[in-house]
């Protein structure tokens, strides 16, 4: 990158800002027209010159020109005006110069705004660009925080300079040029005095302020670190309070900010003193023409006429002058902050922007083998993790890697994958150099999986066809005003050297799937996720979101009546005790005691618990069903076994995770409430009490918590209160109570909820993953398992991938590679998450997968099993760096095989 | 069942049996009550182990897999713990278990479980007397089939 910020200001902006200054030269007309005008309006009407006879006119804007060889040039004879009408005139003019003086003003500092941020755009751009282009052993380097703070906060000061960089020197210098040869002209030696003042605050001044930048960069670079330090910590949190090290990290940020504060504090210090001195220079002159032009005047070397005007030229000349010296500070400042970025990024060798080139067209399979030679790979200490390994997969061939950690074989996997480069010999493919070829060929033709997977936020179906998104495929048209849009977009980002590749344009490569368009890659979808296992997890996060059921309407149908069904499904096969339905007349007793009595659920707990605390409804409810007394008896009964439970506890404690009555901060109230309620008749309770202690009863299971409270004459007197509280409830409560109806799709319900519209029994252990494969099957059997999916797809993975396990995490990192059709797949032990049986089964499955359909891809496979080598044509073992074993697999002698390497 | 009537259970366990009641009936309130019927699988040998199983009523196999097949090592009834090696030192499963009678159990998460030996050092120095005696067994098992090998060879 250019080191010089002028100069990359300058390439990128040199039109722009020669336009800029000749719109400034220009401006200046009438602005010192207007500094002119006053004095005439004062002079002219206001006190009567030339105006001196009642009656008397004068010529208003005659305009002529006295012209060499021409003489005289009449160009306007005026107008004839009398006093007032002058003024008025006059006054007129110069509205009218103000308007103009503001509409430049306007003019330019919009375009000086325009063109600084063109530039903040470009410059950002390109260091992103970097970013893309980097070499793998820099990116484990640097923190990723301090390279967003850098591109989001210290390149925006040169944005705001870009304007000011040409402008504001040409500007500001010829003002306080303009005063200095006033001066001189006036009076020489004054002139000489001034100018000497001047050089030396422009000398002097700067310098001093030079010790200024370099508290600025340290400022910056502490900054920086402070930043990279604050996101490590938010990152690191577990491992933090895990080793309770949070007081070394409390100490580690005071020592930190305790530096910041110091450089901040010197810069202060030097600010205020440079100011001072300047003020100083500024105000020492005219004492010097106070003391040195009275000396002259009093000499009589130097009129008193000309002193006066030397004083009155000086006063123009500290202001330009200053800003002129805030405008150097400022460029230095930007100069600093650039040099830093830029040499952050400027990082050899980067990846030629050649090889990561838009190609829109499908690359040619790869020919040749894919081949390490001679290859030495070391790590960021310089230590080999490879050395001297000439290994060679010939397409369609499979290859074991085996060796454990520290053998080498992953480190030869990320040689293949791009992810290390070389620290000598070459990775080729036929003649060609891998890291010479286009990355649109590489990058589609070989696939490569690890353990280590990063999962972008978004829905889990972006995440699966992110390896498809390599160009623009389709191109969008665009009508009417988005089309004006477009074509703005598409200008400014050429303006400002970004490319135009469109957004929205279609990316996914669905030729690369295997898929002829967005109507069949589902299939593909579905069948990558059948081999990695991850059908199951997809569609129980599917079955566990809600769903908007007025914009799916056929499919909240289509669910609703999967009700029937699943019930004559469990009945065949005898599983009836897994799910107790929702039945209008009979108590549910795997619900709680609340959604029993409402036969429904609630839609809006903030709005349902003031209901239940002040609203007469519920409590005349449960007297006339006769329920009063008898919650109030269960809910002590609950509160008194709750506090028996956890009164010992610390309140942090994990068990409170299983505590549904109440939190833990509530326990002691409740004691408290307990100990003055023991043995009261409930008349004798306030109803605040009262009620504290019948809610306790809404959310009692009986299976689950075994207090034994319910009975069958209570259950029939809820079923009974039912009635009730949906015939009578309120208007004010319409809409907190969702009712189970069994023909209707229930809105604030799971998709699974609404097909069991039930409650799956505690007493099977795996019954919800019971449950679940019988609805799987079910969706199945109606055709809708895909629409399911589809849901599934939807699901927000969350920052990183966080709301996914590990597992999930690397299956779906798996499935990404296994989507697109390539020539070679590398997997460097992709899934080290998940436990053996899983790993060897999903290696099964991706070999079946991988050779079917008359596709013969080459796979290299780093193993942590050796038993499945059984599976490849070849197994090549690693010690310590080195390739030391070779040998194809024979498959009659499988189970020798074993037994030698699993002893 | 009901809650007070598990702690009884709990109580006649051995690992179990020296501990105050309040925190039993606190086990057993944060444990799942699990059924299963006759020839089903607690969890297999291999998986991750996140739980340890305490029977409450029923009998199971205790199965560990070996190239020849599954090999019965075991059999757990009534009163006694299963799974607690495999949640202790983050092993996978050890053994696999199957169901021979249909079996009620109490289910104790590793959580759960680890974070009440750390409060009650008293129940860590039982399951230590436990595991003692089973390798003792086992050795002395070891010990006897090695002896009808070399029988068996001579």
């Amino acid at each position: 990158m250019e080191p010089r910020l002028s100069r990359y200001i300058w390439t990128h902006t040199r039109k722009s800002q020669l336009w800029i200054l000749l719109i400034v030269a220009l401006s200046m007309i009438p602005y010192f027209m207007s500094f002119d005008l006053p004095k005439q309006i004062v002079n002219g009407p206001i006190q009567g010159q030339g105006f001196e006879t009642p009656g008397s006119t004068q010529l208003f804007m005659p305009i002529s020109l006295s012209l060499p060889f021409f003489g005289e040039v009449n160009l306007f004879s005026g107008i004839e005006l009398g006093r007032q009408g002058t003024l008025l005139a006059l006054s007129l003019v110069f509205l009218l110069l103000v308007i103009i003086n503001g509409l430049f003003k306007f003019y330019i500092n919009t375009y000086k705004g325009r063109l600084g941020e063109r530039l903040l755009r470009r410059i950002r751009f390109e260091l992103v660009d970097r970013v893309l282009r980097f070499p793998p052993h820099h990116l484990k380097r640097v923190k990723p925080a301090e390279i967003s703070t850098m591109i989001k906060d210290e390149v925006e000061p040169m944005g705001g300079f870009t304007g000011d960089a040409f402008v504001q020197p040409a500007l500001l210098g010829g003002q306080a040029l303009t005063a200095l040869i006033f001066i001189l002209i006036q009076s020489f030696w004054l002139g000489i005095i001034a100018f000497v003042i001047v050089a030396v605050q422009a000398v002097i001044i700067p310098r001093m302020r030079r010790r200024l930048l370099v508290l600025g960069r340290e400022r910056q670079l502490t900054a920086r670190e402070l930043s990279g330090r604050v996101s490590e910590i938010v990152d690191g949190i577990g491992t933090i309070r895990g080793h309770d090290t949070s007081n070394y990290e409390r100490a580690d940020i005071a020592a930190r900010l305790g530096r910041i504060f110091k450089i901040r504090y010197d810069i202060y210090q030097w600010k205020f003193l440079v100011k001072f001195l300047n003020n100083f220079l500024a105000q020492v002159t005219p004492f010097l023409f106070y003391s040195i032009g009275g000396y002259f005047a009093l000499q009589g070397r130097l009129d008193i006429g000309q002193l006066v005007a030397v004083i009155g030229a000086y006063k123009d000349l500290p202001g330009p002058l200053k800003e002129l010296i805030d405008w150097d500070q400022a460029r230095q400042d930007v100069q600093v902050k650039y040099t830093q970025v830029v040499e952050q990024f400027s990082v050899e060798p980067l990846i030629d922007p050649k090889v990561q080139e838009v190609s829109v067209a499908p690359p040619a399979a790869l020919a040749g083998a894919l081949a390490a030679v001679n290859l030495t790979i070391a790590d960021d200490g310089g230590a080999k993790v490879i050395e001297h390994v000439s290994f060679r997969l010939r397409p369609g061939e499979t290859v074991a890697i085996t060796g454990g950690t520290g053998g080498g074989g992953e480190a030869l996997a990320e040689a293949l994958g791009r992810l290390a480069w070389p620290a000598s010999g070459r990775i080729v493919v036929g003649d060609e150099d891998i890291h010479e070829l286009p990355e649109a060929v590489i990058g589609r033709r070989i696939s490569y999986a690890s353990s280590e997977v990063y999962t972008f936020q978004g829905s889990l179906g972006d995440n699966l066809l992110y390896g498809l998104k390599h160009a623009p495929l389709t191109e969008v048209v665009y009508e009417g005003d988005k089309a004006t849009h477009r074509r703005w977009e598409l200008l400014e980002a050429k303006l400002a050297g970004n490319p135009s590749l469109d957004l929205n344009s279609d990316w996914i490569d669905y030729g690369a799937a295997g898929a002829t368009g967005p109507k069949d890659l589902f299939g593909k979808i579905r069948a990558v996720l059948d081999v990695v296992l991850l059908t199951n997890d997809i569609s129980a996060l599917a079955v566990r979101s809600t769903i908007n059921s007025v914009e799916h309407e056929a499919f909240a149908n289509e669910i609703v009546e999967m009700r029937g069904a699943l019930r004559r499904r469990l009945e065949a096969e005898k599983l009836s005790d897994l799910v107790v339905f929702f039945e209008p007349g009979s108590y549910n007793i795997e619900a709680t005691v609340g959604e029993n009595l409402l036969f429904g659920t609630v839609t809006d707990r903030t709005r349902w618990e003031t209901a239940l605390e002040g609203h007469p409804f519920f409590k005349t409810v449960l007297k006339r069903a006769g329920l009063h007394e008898t919650f109030y008896e269960m809910g002590l009964e609950i509160a008194e076994n709750v506090v028996e439970l956890f009164r010992d506890l610390p309140p942090d404690h994990p068990f409170f995770q299983q505590l549904t009555f109440m939190t833990s901060e509530e326990i002691p109230a409740y004691e408290a409430l307990l100990q003055k309620l023991r043995g009261r008749p409930l008349d004798e309770v306030s109803e605040e009490d009262a009620i504290r202690i019948i809610r306790l009863c809404f959310g009692y299971i009986e299976p689950r918590h075994r207090f034994g409270l319910l009975t069958e004459d209570l259950m029939q007197k809820i079923v009974e209160a039912r009635r009730e509280f949906s015939d009578g409830l309120p208007a004010d409560l319409v809409g907190v109570i969702e009712h189970y109806q069994p023909n209707r799709y229930m809105a604030s319900a799971s998709i699974l909820d609404n097909v069991l519209f039930g409650r799956i029994g505690h007493k099977h252990t795996d019954g919800s993953d019971k449950i679940r494969a019988i609805v799987r099957d079910l969706f199945e059997s109606l055709g809708l398992y895909n629409k399911v999916l589809a849901f599934g797809l939807d699901f927000d993975v969350g920052a990183g991938g966080k709301r996914l396990t590990a597992g999930q995490r690397q299956r779906l990192n798996l499935a990404r590679a296994l989507i697109r059709l390539s020539d070679f797949y590398i997997f460097n032990e992709p899934l080290r998450a998940l436990d053996q049986r899983t790993q060897d089964q999903i290696t099964r499955n991706i070999f079946a997968f991988l050779h079917d359909e008359k596709r013969d891809p080459a796979i290299v496979w780093v193993l942590s099993n050796p038993a499945l080598s059984e599976l490849f044509d070849r197994v090549v073992h690693f010690e310590n760096g080195r390739l030391v074993h070779e040998e194809a697999v024979e498959t009659p002698s499988k189970g020798s095989d074993y037994k030698e390497l699993a002893s | 069942m009901l809650l007070k009537d598990e702690v009884e259970m709990l109580r006649r366990i051995t690992l179990f049996s020296g501990l105050p009641p309040a925190k039993l009936k606190l086990l057993a309130f944060t444990s799942d009550r699990v059924m299963y019927s006759a020839g089903e699988n607690l969890f297999h040998q291999g998986d991750i182990g996140d739980a340890a199983y305490v029977i409450l009523s029923g009998k199971a196999d205790v199965l560990v897999s070996t190239p020849t097949g599954q090999l019965k090592v075991a059999e757990v009834e009534q009163n006694s713990i299963v799974g607690e090696i495999a949640i202790l030192c983050n092993t996978p499963r050890t053994a696999t278990i199957q169901t021979t009678t249909p079996l009620e159990a109490l289910r104790i998460r590793k959580d759960d479980f680890l974070k009440l030996l750390a409060d009650f050092p008293e129940m860590a120095v039982e399951i230590m007397r436990v595991l003692a005696d089973r390798l003792s067994q086992t050795t002395s098992e070891l010990t006897e089939a090695r002896s009808r090998a070399q029988r068996a060879e001579a």
